[in-house]
């Protein structure tokens, strides 16, 4: 039998064959390992910043460092976790087998990809230790602090170019490949949804990143050189700062959400075992949000000073891309609809991702309205609102993708319970800690302060509780999947009764993919035909 | 089985053409600079630059014989361009100073 | 839609590696395209200003630079005819020609910037205090602009050079020159961006 990926060993050994491979799946894992951790250092300021707000007033630290804590957490969970997220690790390592291909356009870009975001991470971390101190603006590096602070800000933006490249790079090999490396006949629409998903995501990160790659080297520049371009002492304006800045913030929500979309559409036609509800519209969707993202940028800006004709633009285009989530969660749930249930972890993260990321859509309209807007901007109503998106979003999926493709990944099965009872006190902790968010929020409270009235105090109290609720649920997660690492529970090639090209393959892969480049004669998810294993566990022998 | 396509038997005299066109433009530009149109200046000169890209464009980068993917990919990015400047301006042009 | 297929077994795909240079060439249209947008917003907010700015910069020698540039973009392209024509030599000579325009290019920069320095107009120049917010603005995109470009007009001659090692020994051939063919897509992309830089910093009249 052909020799997975994993063990394989080729021009380069050991170690080496690790760091200059070219192998889509072995850069996939890479990503993976890096991310995992600075995910968790992201998680661990998380956790610092709750602690400080168990109380008003000082409780561990001083003002200044949670300004830190606070930009950190967001220029890391953003930058190294989230963006890059599904793309970087089920992108590279799912795309190409989805496809029918052996690897993606360009491996080797591919890895330079992977190394532009450890430097970029690298610089980020840096920033904390030089001289300066740790950057203290807020992820969003709003002028003009961001050009007068002594903080590390001008390492800190040079670090976000350098991601936003390995973002860029990663979008470009993903287009080629899904336009060249087809197999044959596999038409755009026999394409698994994920594709669509990652198509639709590589264009924002193609054209949009770019923006704020610009915007940030200006930031270096006026930093450096004075150059003057937004600072208003030299005649500068800070809103087009801001312009500048969210017409990439914004997208980037995008590139954060569809690709978690696509992988939300794989799993529940396996675990409903039914063929999707509605291919095309939600293929079509994929598209569409990544195109109406680009209209609502000023959303972020609406107490800033922009003109009102622009608020009330901006507002009518922000409830246009309510419209194509909302197709992809009808055809969802329409899936499920009579499909025959198989209730396993993957189902189970997805179900909590129904359900809190609609949490999080809604309250998006409430930050859309004009009206209602101007009373819980810049509180803590839009922290609750974007962690329900973004973590309970991605992040879910995230999970959920994790434990979907860890049998083919990794040759395993993780111990089922225990990722069930994981992702249940995952979503306990994770209401605990943000519901009381929008609540403190239309109370008043302000996002981004240190301090705060007693009379907020007991909704921080359960705020805080929750983030250790939710710190065990993620814990639990991880470690039963590294114990799946370990498992004695060897997979078989096609454990759920997936439909797609990566369940015809061995667990985990060999290192060219296929032995034979499949010819495609149906669509993604018909099930009918598909040819499913029970999960019988092959224990060793001793 | 690769994909090369090979081109043979190139018509060196279009890309001279393109280039006296360019030139001419060039110095069109440069003539309509010394009047003064008001706010027509920019649009002319916006105009013309266009049109100078357009011939780089189809005839330089080959994208008027090319797959139309490339067009689409050129259209697709230049709008989202367009679409960025128009909604900045929506804020810039109806600004209301405090006085 | 292109054979796809066709592309499932190769190991040289010159259409995917096309469409690869053409995908990052719209990265750079975005990447300047945040910075027109700024120009644009300035010359919305300081029209006079930014008027009497312009005036300061020498007319003539943009016009030359953009000649040079249009020029050098002709060559290019006809060194790409040329090796498909099967002629060598020849597309190497345009190839060093078209390196030699480059770096005209950047020599005629060199003085332009360096007059500008030496009358005080650069960033946090002695000059600067007398200006107008619009010109100090105008000069900040000025010098960021145009300097961005020169660092592309750089990166595209080694490119180029490479490239024409690489018709030199054979590794760029009649029937394999999509190198070559990049390269040249590259360098008309530097050549569009300033054909836009020269009418909005040099002819504001």
């Amino acid at each position: 039998m052909e020799e997975s990926y994993l063990k394989y060993q080729g021009k380069h050994k050991g170690i080496l064959g690790w760091l200059l491979t070219t192998d889509h799946k072995r850069i996939g894992l890479l990503y993976l390992i890096s991310m995992i951790t600075f995910f968790l250092v992201g998680v661990t300021f998380g956790v610092l910043m709750k602690l400080e707000m168990l109380t008003p007033g000082r409780t561990i630290m001083n003002p200044e460092t949670y300004n830190s804590l606070f930009t950190l957490h967001g220029v890391i969970m953003i930058f190294l976790f989230i963006i890059p997220g599904v793309p970087a690790v089920f992108g590279n390592f799912f795309l190409p087998i989805q496809l029918g291909a052996k690897d993606v356009a360009f491996p080797r870009l591919n890895l330079l990809s992977w190394y532009l975001y450890i430097i970029g991470a690298f610089m980020v971390l840096a920033s904390l230790l030089f001289s300066g101190g740790p950057i203290d603006t807020g992820w969003t590096f709003y002028v003009p602090y961001s050009i007068r602070t002594a903080s590390n800000v001008s390492m800190a933006v040079l670090a976000a170019f350098v991601l936003g490249f390995s973002s860029i790079l990663t979008g470009l090999n993903f287009i080629v490949t899904i336009h060249r490396l087809r197999a044959p006949g596999m038409s755009w629409f026999k394409m698994p949804l994920f594709a669509w998903g990652l198509y639709s995501t590589a264009w924002i990160q193609l054209l949009a990143t770019p923006v704020l790659g610009i915007t940030l080297l200006l930031i270096f520049l006026e930093r450096t050189f004075g150059v003057g371009i937004f600072d208003p002492a030299l005649g500068g304006d800070p809103l087009l700062y801001q312009h500048l800045f969210w017409i990439y913030s914004h997208p980037a929500v995008y590139i954060m959400i569809l690709p978690a979309m696509g992988v939300v559409s794989e799993i529940i036609p396996t675990f409903a075992k039914k063929n999707i509800f509605g291919y095309t519209p939600i293929a079509m969707s994929s598209l569409a949000i990544a195109f109406v993202g680009y209209l609502v940028w000023g959303h972020h800006m609406f107490s800033s000073g922009i003109s009102d004709t622009s608020r009330v633009v901006f507002s009518l285009l922000t409830f246009l891309v309510a419209i194509p989530s909302g197709v992809k969660v009808f055809n969802w749930v329409a899936t499920l609809y009579k499909g025959s249930i198989d209730f396993r972890a993957p189902l189970l993260f997805v179900m909590v991702f129904i359900v809190v990321f609609s949490i999080g859509g809604l309250t998006g309209l409430v930050l859309g309205s004009l009206n209602t807007d101007i009373h819980v901007t810049d509180t803590y109503f839009v922290v609750a609102h974007f962690h329900y998106v973004m973590f309970g979003g991605m992040g879910t999926i995230f999970f959920a993708a994790l434990h979907y493709w860890f049998p083919k990944m990794f040759g395993r099965m993780y111990n089922e319970k225990v990722a069930m009872w994981g992702a249940g006190i995952f979503a306990i902790g994770f209401n605990l800690l943000y519901f009381p968010m929008f609540i403190l929020g239309y109370m008043g409270m302000p996002r981004r302060y240190y301090d705060y009235l007693p009379e907020f105090h007991n909704l921080h109290l359960i705020s805080t509780i929750g983030s250790w609720v939710l710190v065990t649920g993620i814990i639990i997660i991880v470690v039963n999947l590294i114990r799946g690492l370990f498992s004695k529970e060897f997979a078989p090639a096609n454990p759920w009764g997936g439909t797609t090209l990566e369940w015809t393959i061995p667990s985990p892969p060999p290192l060219e993919n296929f032995d034979k480049i499949p010819v495609v004669t149906k669509g993604p998810y018909e099930h009918e035909e598909a040819i499913t294993d029970e999960t019988k566990s092959i224990v060793l022998e001793n | 089985m690769n994909n090369h396509i090979t081109h043979t038997g190139e018509n060196y005299g279009l890309y001279i053409v393109v280039w006296l066109g360019l030139v001419a433009l060039t110095l069109i530009t440069v003539a309509l600079a010394g009047f003064n149109l008001l706010y027509l200046t920019v649009v002319t000169a916006l105009a013309i630059a266009i049109v100078k890209s357009l011939l780089v464009v189809n005839y330089f980068m080959h994208v008027k014989t090319d797959s139309p993917v490339f067009k689409i990919f050129i259209g697709v990015s230049v709008a989202t361009f367009i679409i960025m400047v128009i909604l900045t301006f929506f804020d810039l042009t109806f600004r209301v100073p405090i006085k | 839609m292109d054979n796809n297929s066709v592309a499932m077994e190769i190991h040289r795909d010159d259409t995917g590696s096309k469409m690869g240079m053409w995908l990052f060439l719209l990265t750079e249209l975005l990447l300047f395209g945040g910075m027109f947008l700024l120009y644009a917003s300035y010359r919305f907010i300081y029209p006079e200003n930014f008027k009497v700015a312009a005036e300061r910069l020498d007319i003539t020698v943009g016009t030359i630079n953009t000649i040079i540039l249009l020029t050098s973009s002709l060559t290019v392209a006809l060194s790409l005819a040329a090796i498909r024509n099967k002629q060598k030599v020849f597309s190497l000579y345009l190839l060093m020609f078209t390196i030699l325009c480059g770096g005209a290019f950047l020599v005629n920069k060199y003085f332009e910037w360096s007059t500008k320095i030496h009358h005080g107009i650069y960033p946090k120049g002695p000059e600067m205090a007398n200006l107008s917010d619009g010109e100090v603005l105008f000069y900040g995109l000025y010098y960021t602009m145009t300097g961005l470009h020169a660092l592309h007009v750089l990166v595209g001659l080694i490119f180029i050079a490479i490239v024409c090692y690489f018709v030199y020994k054979d590794k760029i051939t009649f029937d394999n020159n999509q190198k070559l063919e990049n390269a040249g897509l590259y360098w008309h992309l530097v050549d569009i961006i300033w054909i836009f830089l020269f009418p909005l910093f040099y002819l504001i009249h």
